[in-house]
């Protein structure tokens, strides 16, 4: 039992030596906070259309509408988001890839301005809702600002958040292997 | 050099009332106050306990940042509409987990954070209780001196005293 006493100094080195590698790992994001609304149904929700002649989003359609049946993103932006400009070519890729629906949401933006935006970088959207106070994103989604991309699974149930920018490799690494499995 | 003194002493003076006078800064717009001061009080004292999500130190009561203001009209509009103190907590951890409450729920996963300085006191006071007992019996009681320890101790002490007298030792 003494004996043992002299490891404890050793003991004590080991677990602060584990405690600091898992701190420090790079690739680790303690900001990152895991969503309670994964595993969920989409609440409800409808967004307003970006012009009059095209339609905007509402859950009725993930549920009963057009894309009942679906597995499809969505993907709240703004004109005024520096990383959503970062972000937008890959919105393509997403669509592209992995043959899903991307669905946009402008967040607290105004209409011109979104218009302004897709009409400069082109318009990865499959659908264009607006949420012009926020509120589908806060008190719908739980998002914390823009960008963040939810995929959601055939049954309109929320499977994955993705806050902030998406990038090549989590596209490749996270997303496409799992949409493919909420598609089977 | 009394005069300055005195002005220093007032300078001091006039920073301390200052600081007294100047409390913490509220966030909170006058437009965003609801005019039942009761719902707003109630509305100010949930705001307090409610993470700031992008800020994360910060609670929504005193943060600049626009989403707290969003979530403190939130809360505003959900009492209004006679939601309890808990119900509105609950939206909130609805939408953004446990990690929204500054005080975190006690659960299993939470046990830690609660319990763990007062594991680490027990601990550390297990410890120093058994390290002075385990000393206290293995101390040796006082042994008395036989004779000749005594004779010896004795011829010691009175060569030591006579070196001293006689100032040619050292007198440690």
């Amino acid at each position: 039992m003494r004996r043992l006493l002299f490891l404890l100094p050793l003991i004590v080195l080991a677990a602060l030596a584990a405690l600091f590698i898992f701190g420090l790992n790079p690739s680790r994001d303690p900001k990152a906070i895991d969503s309670p609304l994964i595993g969920k149904p989409v609440a409800a929700f409808t967004a307003p259309a970006l012009a009059g002649d095209q339609p905007g989003i509402a859950d009725s359609d993930l549920l009963t509408g057009a894309y009942k049946g679906q597995v499809v993103a969505i993907n709240f932006f703004a004109s005024w988001c520096v990383p959503c400009r970062a972000e937008h070519p890959l919105l393509k890729q997403l669509s592209a890839e992995s043959g899903i629906p991307v669905i946009g949401i402008a967040w607290k933006d105004k209409k011109d301005a979104t218009q302004a935006f897709l009409g400069e970088l082109g318009n990865p959207y499959a659908r264009i809702g607006t949420d012009e106070n926020g509120r589908i994103g806060i008190v719908g989604f739980g998002i914390t600002g823009v960008p963040e991309t939810f995929i959601i699974d055939k049954q309109g149930i929320i499977r994955q958040r993705v806050p902030g920018p998406l990038s090549d490799d989590l596209i490749e690494s996270q997303l496409l292997p799992l949409i493919k499995d909420l598609q089977k | 050099m009394i005069g300055r003194g005195r002005s220093l002493l007032w300078a001091a003076f006039a920073v301390a009332a200052l600081l007294a006078m100047s409390g913490p800064s509220f966030a909170v717009k006058p437009d965003e106050m609801l005019s039942d001061p009761a719902l707003e009080a109630r509305a100010q004292a949930i705001s307090k306990d409610i993470r700031c999500v992008v800020c994360q130190t910060e609670n929504i009561d005193e943060s600049d940042a626009d989403i707290a203001h969003d979530l403190r009209v939130i809360v505003r509009e959900q009492l209004k509409a006679g939601a309890t103190d808990d119900q509105v907590r609950q939206f909130l951890v609805a939408r953004y987990g446990d990690f929204v409450l500054l005080k975190p729920p006690f659960k299993a996963k939470t046990f830690l954070i609660w319990t763990g300085p007062f594991l680490l006191l027990f601990a550390a006071g297990a410890g120093v209780f058994l390290y002075y007992r385990r000393t206290a019996a293995t101390r040796h009681e006082a042994v008395p001196l036989n004779a000749a320890e005594e004779a010896r101790l004795q011829r010691f002490l009175k060569d030591h005293d006579a070196d001293n007298v006689a100032g040619t030792g050292d007198p440690s």
